[in-house]
Formats: structure tokens, C-alpha cells, sequence
């Protein structure tokens, strides 16, 4: 459970987040959309404690964001663009995370075969791809199990046979309890696998409401037409 | 304490696998063993090594410092996300650094020393040298740092670097010397040790000069120390302020690293 209560954030003229309030419920996935420079990966990093906002609280299962930071322990975030310590290899950046997070899970073998990552686990990161080093951030974002998963255009950099892949584990998550908050420009995706949406536009909330409450009341079946629609009328 | 310990021991195995790190290391090995192999005099080989690590470990802390927290900015990012304070990433991203930045120093010189120099006579003076170096590491990693945090811009903060290393390693003497010809009427003695204070590159060479006591090298500032203070308390208020020199930088940075947005 993640509440947010009239966070604002300014980047020195900038405002980028105005005011800010949401409630993300447990248990089910959350869409942040919005175009760019809405101010997306903004309200994220502020959950993540990566964004020190300039006023407003965040709190996550009840502890305040900022204060102790143990509450980092129930999630899981797969950032935008992902980037590691060049030198070190894929297999030694798990390792490190998982001693970090005092954790010996092991890592999921489906989820390394359906990747294709078992031959990558020994290269160093200098020589990954973009799309593989994104695979990389999924299996740590999932490892450990945690209860909030924050995913912030996840989709973006994969193959096709890998991003319907990671659908069905978004999907498998959800199935299991699990609270996703989840951006994307792909209107399909969001579709697919969000309960509800949050819709950000020049740092403000727009809309917050359930997806087929919106698609009910706009009398449409294509959550990008409805979308498109909003983006206009603003 | 314990995570610091972690991300120090990751810091470490990413930085030393570095090519900068190896390249760095071969410099000191040459340059000690050219040195120790063609001078018959142990003690003039580590006077010429000092004049040397003087200009290059504060040029390459800087630029080196700059560049791999820049470049470690998505690493930071990826770390924050994990359950960890910001001050116990700072001390070990700086640890990690600063410590094989000194290993490859240390290892450079002390090689060459035990296979050719005069072990027996001047070992006393190498650990000198050795303490001057890295302190001067461990200095101008925390100026760098503070530097690269205060700017986001990369090619910006480089060049503050450059200036800094320039100021204090070119610069400032000229400016000493301009200081004391245009009020060389007056007793600027006071104002000569402050100066020389307020630069660590400067401090260094005072702090191992006057073991040296060589007082053809010491120059103006090193005089004016050795006059004032004599050899020990000089050495003692030189070591001080190197010691003061790597904790302000390192408190202006990691207070900016506390409340920076990632």
C-alpha cells in the first residue's frame, strides 16, 4: 500500500510534480501514464527515495518515505534505462545485490532459460546490449519476491518473444497479490495487464480510476483512443 | 559499518579491473624503477620520484574522481533502489576509489625500491613519500567528488577539475611569489603561511621537505614553515591540515550526496 499526500517536486524552475495525491492499492497494478516530461519517472523516483521532493509525504506499508530506509526491502524496481559497473560481470552484480539484501534466493532458472541469459551470467556488462541489460533488471527486480514491483517502461527495449515473456510474469505476479505500479507508451500493454490508472500531465493527476470504469464511461473499447482523446481535450 | 564494507569490497573489484588502474600503476612502476635502476643515490631517486607524484596524483585523482562518479551515477541509482543508506554508499563508492587509486601508487613505487633501491639506508623516507601520496589521493578523491556532485554536467565538471589541478599545481605558486614581490616591503610571513595552507599540493611537499630538510627545494612557503615552526611542529601543522583538507571537501560532498535527487 503506497499512499501519497500532496507531494511536490521542483527541478530549479521546473515543477514537476504539482501537488501531488494518490493512493496505489494493494494488490493490484497501477498504469502511470502520461506523455513526456509528464513527470512519470519523477513521482517513481520519489517512492524509490531517489527524488527528494520539496514538499509533500510519501509512505509505503506505513513508513514514511525518507525516514528509515528499510522499507526498500519490499520493493522491486526496474528502471528505465539500466546501467551497471561496466567492469563487473552479470553473475557478480546479482551476487552483490543479494548480499546487500542479506538474501540467498537463487535465481529463477525458467526465468534464465526464457531470456536466454544462462550464456550472459559471466560476461561483464560492457559487453550486454541494451535490451539484454534490461532482461538483467527484470530477473533483480523479481528475484526476491517482494511485494511492491515498480516497473518503469519496461517493455521498451525487448524483443518480442521476451516482452510477451515478461508480460505473463507481470501477469503471474499480479495473479499472486503482488502491488505493480507500471509505466508505458504502449497503450496495448497497459490494457492487458492494469487494474487501474493514473494519468499525469504537466505534473498534475489528471485522472486516477479504475480502466474499465473509464472505458465503460467513454463508451469505447480501446483504451488508447480514450487516452489520445484525454491528451486532447488538455 | 558493515555495508560500507560491502559496496567498498564491489567498489574495489570494479575499479581495479579498470584499464585507468593498470595504465596508472605501469606509470609509477616505470618512472620508480628508471629512477632507482640509474641513480646510484636512493635518497636524490625519491626527492625526483616526489617532484613527480606531486603534479600527477593530484591530476589524476581529480580527473579519475570526476569520471567514475559521473559514470556511476545509474550504479548509485541501481544501489539507492536496494535497502542501504545514502551515507554508507557515499563512504564506499569514496573508499572505493581513493583505496586502489593508493594501492596502485603504493605498489608502483615500493616494487622498483625494494628490487633496486637502497632498502636499508632509506626505507624511512619512502614510507614518507608513501604518506604524502596518499594523503594527496585521498584529498583530491573527496575534491573530486564534491565537484562532480555540485555539477551535473560531465564535460562542466571535468573542467572545473582541470582548473583546480591547474590553480593549485601551476598556478598557485606564481601567485605566492607575485604576493610576496609586491609586499616585500612588509613582514608577509603570516600571510605566506596561510596561503600555504589553504593548498593542499603545496602542503604536501612542505610536509616532505622537511624531513628532507634539503632547503634548496623547499621554496619560499617551506622556509617560511621550517623558520617559524622548526622541523617537527612544521611537519606536525602540515600533517594536520592534510588530514583537515580530506575531511572538508569530503563533508561538503557528502552532505550534497544526502540530499541529491538520482
Amino acid at each position: 500500500m503506497i499512499s501519497i499526500v500532496n507531494l511536490e517536486k521542483k527541478f530549479g524552475d521546473l515543477e514537476a510534480l504539482k501537488n501531488i495525491n494518490l493512493e496505489i492499492e494493494p494488490g493490484k497494478v497501477t498504469a502511470i501514464i502520461g506523455p513526456n516530461g509528464s513527470g512519470k519517472t519523477t513521482l517513481i523516483k520519489s517512492i524509490l527515495g531517489l527524488v527528494k521532493p520539496e514538499g509533500g509525504k510519501i509512505f509505503v506499508n506505513n513508513n514514511l518515505v525518507n525516514g528509515d530506509y528499510s522499507y526498500k526491502k519490499d520493493i522491486g524496481y526496474m528502471p528505465q534505462v539500466a546501467r551497471y559497473p561496466e567492469n563487473l560481470k552479470v553473475i557478480e552484480v546479482i551476487n552483490m545485490i543479494k548480499d546487500l539484501r542479506n538474501s540467498n534466493v537463487e535465481i529463477d532458472n525458467d526465468l534464465l532459460e526464457a531470456f536466454n541469459l544462462k550464456v550472459e551470467l559471466n560476461k561483464p556488462f560492457r559487453t550486454l546490449s541494451g535490451g539484454t541489460r534490461q532482461k538483467v533488471s527484470a530477473i533483480i527486480a523479481f528475484m526476491f519476491d517482494p511485494q511492491i514491483i515498480i516497473l518503469d517502461e519496461p517493455t521498451s527495449g525487448l524483443d518480442p518473444i521476451s516482452s510477451s515473456y515478461f508480460k505473463d510474469l507481470v501477469y503471474k505476479e499480479k495473479e499472486k497479490g503482488k502491488t505493480i505500479i507500471l509505466t508505458s507508451h504502449i497503450m496495448n500493454d497497459i490494457q492487458e495487464l492494469s487494474d487501474s490508472l493514473a494519468f499525469l500531465l504537466e505534473g498534475k493527476i489528471r485522472f486516477h480510476g479504475s480502466i474499465s470504469s473509464l472505458l465503460k464511461n467513454q463508451e469505447e473499447n480501446r483504451l488508447e483512443r480514450v487516452i489520445a482523446r484525454m491528451m486532447m481535450e488538455n | 559499518m558493515k555495508l560500507v564494507n560491502k559496496i567498498f569490497k564491489y567498489e574495489l573489484s570494479n575499479v581495479l579491473r579498470s584499464r585507468w588502474m593498470i595504465f596508472y600503476t605501469l606509470f609509477f612502476l616505470a618512472i620508480s624503477y628508471s629512477l632507482f635502476a640509474f641513480t646510484n643515490d636512493s635518497g636524490k631517486a625519491i626527492l625526483s620520484l616526489m617532484n613527480v607524484i606531486i603534479v600527477v596524483i593530484p591530476l589524476v585523482s581529480l580527473i579519475f574522481g570526476t569520471m567514475y562518479l559521473y559514470n556511476a551515477r545509474e550504479f548509485v541509482e541501481m544501489m539507492l533502489c536496494q535497502p542501504i543508506d545514502r551515507k554508507s554508499l557515499y563512504f564506499g563508492i569514496y573508499l572505493g576509489t581513493s583505496v586502489p587509486l593508493s594501492l596502485s601508487f603504493i605498489f608502483g613505487i615500493l616494487l622498483p625500491f625494494i628490487v633496486r633501491g637502497d632498502v636499508s639506508e632509506q626505507f624511512g623516507l619512502l614510507i614518507l613519500l608513501i604518506v604524502t601520496g596518499v594523503l594527496l589521493t585521498l584529498i583530491f578523491t573527496s575534491i573530486a567528488f564534491f565537484i562532480s556532485l555540485i555539477n551535473n554536467d560531465k564535460v562542466k565538471g571535468l573542467g572545473f577539475s582541470i582548473i583546480i589541478w591547474l590553480i593549485m599545481s601551476v598556478i598557485y605558486d606564481g601567485f605566492v611569489l607575485l604576493v610576496i614581490y609586491i609586499f616585500k616591503d612588509y613582514p608577509v610571513e603570516n600571510s605566506v603561511i596561510v596561503m600555504s595552507v589553504l593548498n593542499p599540493v603545496d602542503l604536501g611537499r612542505i610536509f616532505f621537505m622537511l624531513k628532507f630538510d634539503v632547503s634548496a627545494m623547499m621554496g619560499y612557503t617551506g622556509a617560511v614553515f621550517q623558520k617559524f615552526f622548526g622541523n617537527t611542529l612544521g611537519m606536525f601543522i602540515s600533517f594536520i591540515s592534510l588530514i583537515l583538507w580530506i575531511f572538508l571537501p569530503q563533508y561538503a560532498a557528502l552532505k550534497n550526496f544526502v540530499k541529491k535527487d538520482f
